[in-house]
């Protein structure tokens, strides 16, 4: 489903992602971990085509097609989607109306008729019932004056919305206490389905006692420098991460 | 140099000066007097120039320049740009002026709760003239610019609204200003007037529309008064829809009683050089004053927001929000100064103004002016200039929304924000027709 192979790229004329390779399977949930700074967040970024980072080297196939000729608007059509680490506020655009917009634009890459207004609030309805939320976010504008636990449940519901076939998850455990964790785990591990994967990033293991990941990759200094079983979240959170970082230099 | 073109100027309206003051000779003395003391204030002033602080970032020569006729009060009107002006569903508080003159057959005006007065400030001169005489001119009068006191000194007609104690108007009341052009096409000036008293415990909610023909070079001089009482509330809603060509000046000057609330919305498309000029005094505690405006522009256009409120009394709370879309060549100032005067303690005042600049060639200018003489207050205010937040396209592009339509969908943020603060829903539903209209690339007319 997506394949990444030696993977290098950066910001600003600095080096980042120093040989990425990673390869995810339909159904598979892959967790990448991995201490601050070591690249985390700059693969998820690369994943969804944020402009301001330029791929240097290696390449990312998705779906049989190379990923990173598409722009960030073709991705998110072709079923890529980033929850956010730092969800954007918009003003003056509603929830709801940037959750249809959305969606529409998805719907109408996949072939799909566009949704009036009515038969949208249908389809929200449904996905908020089936991750258990209400509608009080759905009319204020786009994270404007939400707490960092409502605006990280907002990318859920955006997930939820649109379907994705891959999601990457950047982070979004930072920043929750443990009900809003939970919420969110149970969300995602709801949207789970044997034709899509997700990938999520996180620094620590207490979110992947929520969502049982089939692997885990250690991230440090732009490389994968380990991958496992779930078990290796468990050893990561008992014995830290700088075990990894020396074999890494051999 | 520039000093004789102002003499010159000023010179061409004391001479129609004299003309307007033998026609209106039957005028009551106090307001004759009025306007002989507006128009020596003006003439030893004259036009404004880039040199005073208060004008730097606009000029007015060309309105100074150009010799302005007065509007003739029947000059044809077509129809169709008039009613295009009109907002529906508030068709039984309408008061329709051409060239500042009230027009009978145009308006129309029912369902009035007991003791309201809503008409000509013509015929109030007649039945109403000890309230008139006793506001006309007053409010925060010591803050007129040169153009408000040329206002003054020619204001012949315009509305009068008067809603006593208690009452509560619950359907909007409608001006609708329009300028047309006289035979022969030369431009032309109107100076519509408004003068607003709401009584202690009233509620009053009004929508003043400016428009005109389209295409026309025409100037309007508009003065509106707002006189509130203690416990009254008033949304005052103004939109500006001038010609691409038009000259728009004009002045909201507002004084509120002890806990009075007072909106202002002022939104402008219009005009190719626009100043509002808006005065606000909280002279009694526990007054709220809230500024909640817009400017869409584009081409040339050049749009000036100059807003006092002055804090007089302790416990009173000011909210101030202008947003501001700038395309083309266009320029937006703003100019925002909040007057905590000694003793006004607990004040608390928010003021923020976002500029969205969509081309290189359009330029923001915003100037917050706080003047505080008071210890115990809560003073902020905020601004921001700068094209469209690439963060904010990311995430909306993210998505699956085009780059063109997060585009799109960002600015109308801008607006949309401003409007949803309003709470007239008829209104509320025509300026967001207009800002996607706007957006669209379409005519100003």
């Amino acid at each position: 489903m997506l394949k990444i192979s030696k993977l290098y790229a950066g910001i600003n004329g600095t080096t980042i992602l120093k040989g990425i390779d990673l390869e995810v399977r339909a159904g598979e949930v892959h967790a990448i971990m991995g201490p601050n700074g070591s690249g985390k967040s700059t693969l998820a970024q690369v994943l969804a085509g944020h402009p301001s980072y330029q791929v240097t080297g290696g390449s990312v196939t998705w779906d049989g097609k190379d990923l990173l000729e598409l722009n960030a608007e073709e991705r998110a059509q072709s079923g890529v989607f980033l929850a956010f680490q730092y969800p954007v506020e918009i003003r003056g655009v509603t929830n709801a109306y940037f959750l249809r917009s959305a969606l529409n634009a998805v719907r109408k890459a996949r072939g799909q008729e566009e949704l009036d207004p009515v038969d949208f609030l249908e389809v929200l309805d449904e996905k908020l019932k089936a991750i258990g939320w209400d509608d009080t976010l759905m009319n204020r504008p786009v994270n404007e004056g939400f707490s960092g636990g409502e605006k990280k449940r907002n990318e859920i519901l955006q997930m939820a919305v649109l379907e994705p076939r891959l999601a990457v998850l950047d982070e979004t455990d930072s920043g929750l206490d443990i009900d809003a964790l939970k919420t969110v785990a149970a969300a995602v591990s709801a949207l789970r389905r044997p034709d899509n994967a997700t990938v999520l990033v996180t620094h620590y293991q207490r979110l992947l006692n929520y969502i049982t990941p089939d692997y885990v990759h250690v991230l440090a200094d732009g490389r994968i420098v380990r991958s496992g079983g779930k078990d290796l979240a468990l050893e990561l959170e008992a014995r830290g991460y700088d075990w990894l970082r020396e074999p890494a230099g051999v | 140099m520039t000093a004789v073109v102002t003499s010159s100027a000023a010179d061409r309206y004391v001479a129609e000066f004299a003309s307007f003051a033998s026609r209106t000779a039957a005028a009551p003395a106090w307001l004759a007097s009025a306007r002989q003391e507006a128009m020596a204030r003006f003439t030893a002033a004259g036009f404004p120039t880039t040199r005073q602080e208060e004008w730097r970032f606009t000029s007015v020569a060309e309105i100074a320049e150009t010799p302005f006729a007065l509007a003739a009060h029947d000059a044809p009107v077509d129809a169709t740009q008039l009613r295009a002006l009109e907002i529906c569903e508030a068709h039984r508080h309408l008061l329709v002026f051409v060239n500042g003159r009230y027009q009978p057959q145009l308006s129309s005006i029912a369902g009035l709760p007991a003791g309201v007065v809503l008409g000509s400030l013509r015929a109030a001169l007649g039945s109403h003239e000890a309230v008139v005489a006793r506001h006309f001119g007053r409010t925060t009068a010591a803050a007129r610019t040169p153009l408000g006191w040329l206002n003054t000194a020619f204001a012949d007609d315009g509305a009068f609204i008067y809603v006593p104690r208690d009452v509560q108007m619950d359907e909007p009341v409608q001006l609708l200003y329009y300028s047309a052009p006289n035979g022969g096409g030369a431009p032309t000036v109107s100076y519509p007037r408004t003068l607003v008293v709401v009584d202690r415990g009233a509620k009053l909610s009004l929508v003043e529309t400016y428009g005109g023909s389209a295409g026309a070079r025409y100037w309007t001089n508009a003065v509106t008064e707002v006189v509130t009482g203690e416990q009254a509330r008033v949304d005052a809603y103004r939109v500006q829809r001038e010609s691409g060509q038009a000259f728009h000046t004009a002045a909201t000057y507002s004084e509120q009683g002890r806990d009075s609330t007072v909106t202002i919305h002022p939104v402008v498309f219009g005009a190719a050089l626009s100043r509002h000029d808006i005065v606000t005094r909280l002279g009694g505690q526990n007054g709220h004053c809230t500024i909640n405006g817009l400017y869409i522009l584009d081409d040339a256009q050049h749009v000036d927001h100059h807003t006092t409120i002055d804090h007089a009394e302790p416990h009173c709370e000011s909210h101030e929000y202008m947003n501001g879309v700038l395309d083309g060549r266009s320029r937006g100032v703003f100019n925002g100064r909040i007057i905590v005067r000694p003793g006004a303690q607990r004040t608390d005042s928010k003021q923020t103004n976002n500029n969205l600049v969509l081309s290189e060639h359009a330029r923001a200018d915003s100037q917050p002016q706080l003047e505080i003489y008071a210890d115990d207050v809560k003073c902020t205010h905020g601004a921001t200039l700068g094209p469209i937040d690439p963060q904010a396209m990311f995430y909306l592009t993210s998505r699956g929304i085009s780059t063109a339509e997060a585009r799109s969908l960002l600015t109308y943020g801008f607006g949309a924000e401003i409007i949803d603060r309003m709470e007239i829903a008829p209104l509320q539903a025509q300026l967001d027709r207009l800002i996607r209209q706007r957006l669209l690339g379409g005519a100003r007319g």
